[in-house]
């Protein structure tokens, strides 16, 4: 049974959150409002700028005419493909680098190095490297992540509470069941949160290397788009890229909120 | 009688690039079977570190330790070794964090199961065993960690101020508990703790170390006038104030002595 002043402060806290979901879309909707009309009114040159109704008439005639879809397939899928391998090569890495901990220390500032390094510079070069293939944008997509993504599991590997491993110690358990039965499941959570960082690292590599090597994708088209003066193309890929975005970090985000679910 | 456990001239320093700092020097003492005793101590004198040798976790630099009439490195016997906190690990079940032992050493078998369910249902756990550790009361969680340390069914229990991390009414019920477990299993046990009146409620002998580099000041043999003696009512022994004023003497006596001896 809720109180009357239970009651008013539940009703108080779900009129708030009604009110902010409105106010974002309030907001998107006079975005969308002010450049429509800014367009048409000639306030800003829609050959440059584009609009809303231009963005949706591009993409109406190119789903039907240029085969939209296969270029959203393609950058969808050279992500999707970069990010699984990022996840596999820094979860093994990082273990190697847990188990070896000399190891570690030998390449510790290597890692931090090759992290730092701006890797847009690398992508000419893995274009010569590796030829204007899928190959070489999936390879620029890990190269954005990976280093990172082994930085921060081996930083959540040893996050954990020493007693925990001694505590397998005391057990009669070896190196190996720290690992399995403390190590690896107790950084999932590590794990999930750097798996919605990689998911838009990759996709930065990835428009990364269709920029340069690429004769389909999202990233290509923006690039076409630009060089023949199609801003509608432009502007109308860059939402694409968005969207994508959104929904790759929402289903990584849903894949989280289970887990908690599940253990909290 | 064969002492149980035995640790002859045990020394041992810490090494770190700033230097050596002895922990422990010249510690020796056994316990018997069936025994518990309790070693005290102010605190980081190198109590836990006894633990860690006697676990196997550390090796002496000179001394040696038995268990059983053999050398440590040779005994087959478990030791069990309940730490601070219950460290219960939330992605599993209490269930299977009771078998966590028993999995690791590749004994989960369907005798052993069963034992581990016998010591559920008589500690009152077996409502719980799909539950996990968050959802079950301080108490109950170190009363799991008590059974998946018995699950191993040790020859000897060491205790590492395993009731620290409690607050103080949760601490004094469940030192009671697991103390009457404990002797109710007929286990013995090696309790270390900085509370002389935790030592004195649940031990049948008091071992009093030193400052760092520990050494044993005395050991005290614990007789409470009292019947049925259990962790709660030992503190209501007439003689408990007694031991209690004897233990503090010996850990205060010390303190001035090497104050005056640095002096």
């Amino acid at each position: 049974m809720n109180t009357a002043a239970q009651s008013l402060y539940l009703k108080k806290l779900k009129t708030q959150k009604r009110l902010i979901a409105f106010l974002r879309a309030a907001v998107f909707a006079g975005f969308l409002i002010l450049w429509e009309a800014a367009a048409r009114l000639g306030w800003i040159d829609s050959f440059i700028f584009s609009s809303p109704s231009d963005i949706l008439r591009t993409f109406c005639i190119m789903w039907r005419d240029q085969a939209l879809l296969s270029h959203i397939g393609i950058t969808v899928s050279e992500t999707v493909i970069s990010f699984l391998l990022v996840m596999i090569f820094s979860m093994l890495f990082a273990v190697l680098l847990w188990t070896f901990p000399k190891f570690a220390s030998v390449t510790e500032p290597y890692l931090v190095v090759l992290n730092s390094l701006p890797k847009s510079a690398l992508a000419p070069l893995l274009i010569v490297w590796l030829g204007a293939n899928m190959k070489t944008i999936i390879v620029a997509g890990m190269s954005v992540a990976v280093f990172g993504s082994v930085i921060s599991l081996n930083a959540g590997f040893h996050a954990v509470d020493p007693d925990m491993l001694k505590l397998i110690h005391t057990l009669g358990g070896n190196k190996r069941d720290c690992l399995t039965k403390v190590v690896l499941p107790s950084s999932v959570p590590y794990l999930l949160s750097s798996l919605k960082v990689n998911i838009g690292l990759c996709l930065v590599g990835v428009v990364i290397g269709e920029f340069i090597g690429a004769r389909s994708g999202l990233g290509y088209l923006i690039i076409y788009g630009s060089q023949v003066f199609k801003l509608n193309m432009v502007i109308m890929s860059i939402v694409l890229l968005c969207i994508l975005a959104m929904i790759m970090y929402s289903v990584i985000g849903f894949v989280e909120k289970m887990y908690q679910k599940r253990f909290h | 009688m064969k002492p149980l456990l035995e640790l002859n001239h045990i020394s041992l320093s810490y090494h770190t690039p700033e230097g050596e700092t002895p922990v422990l020097s010249d510690i020796s003492f056994s316990i018997q079977q069936g025994e518990f005793a309790a070693i005290v101590g102010p605190s980081g004198c190198g109590k836990s570190t006894i633990l860690n040798l006697i676990s196997g976790l550390l090796r002496p630099e000179e001394g040696t330790i038995s268990i059983d009439g053999k050398p440590l490195e040779e005994s087959s016997l478990n030791i069990g070794y309940m730490l601070q906190k219950d460290h219960l690990f939330e992605w599993r079940t209490i269930y299977s964090n009771v078998l966590l032992g028993l999995e690791i050493q590749h004994k989960l078998t369907e005798s052993s199961q069963a034992r581990v369910d016998g010591l559920l249902a008589s500690y009152g756990l077996e409502q719980f065993k799909k539950s996990r550790p968050s959802q079950l009361s301080g108490g109950m969680r170190q009363r799991a960690a008590l059974i998946r340390t018995l699950a191993l069914e040790p020859a000897l229990l060491l205790l590492d101020e395993p009731f620290s991390a409690l607050d103080y009414q949760t601490r004094l019920n469940v030192a009671d508990d697991i103390g009457q477990i404990i002797k109710k299993e007929g286990k013995t046990a090696l309790l270390v703790t900085h509370d002389i009146s935790e030592a004195l409620s649940m031990a049948d002998r008091v071992i009093i170390l030193s400052r760092r580099p520990a050494s044993i000041r005395s050991v005290v043999p614990v007789e409470l006038d009292i019947a049925n003696r259990t962790p709660m009512t030992s503190r209501n022994a007439p003689n408990f104030k007694y031991y209690f004023n004897l233990i503090w003497k010996e850990l205060n006596s010390h303190e001035y002595s090497s104050a005056v001896s640095v002096s």
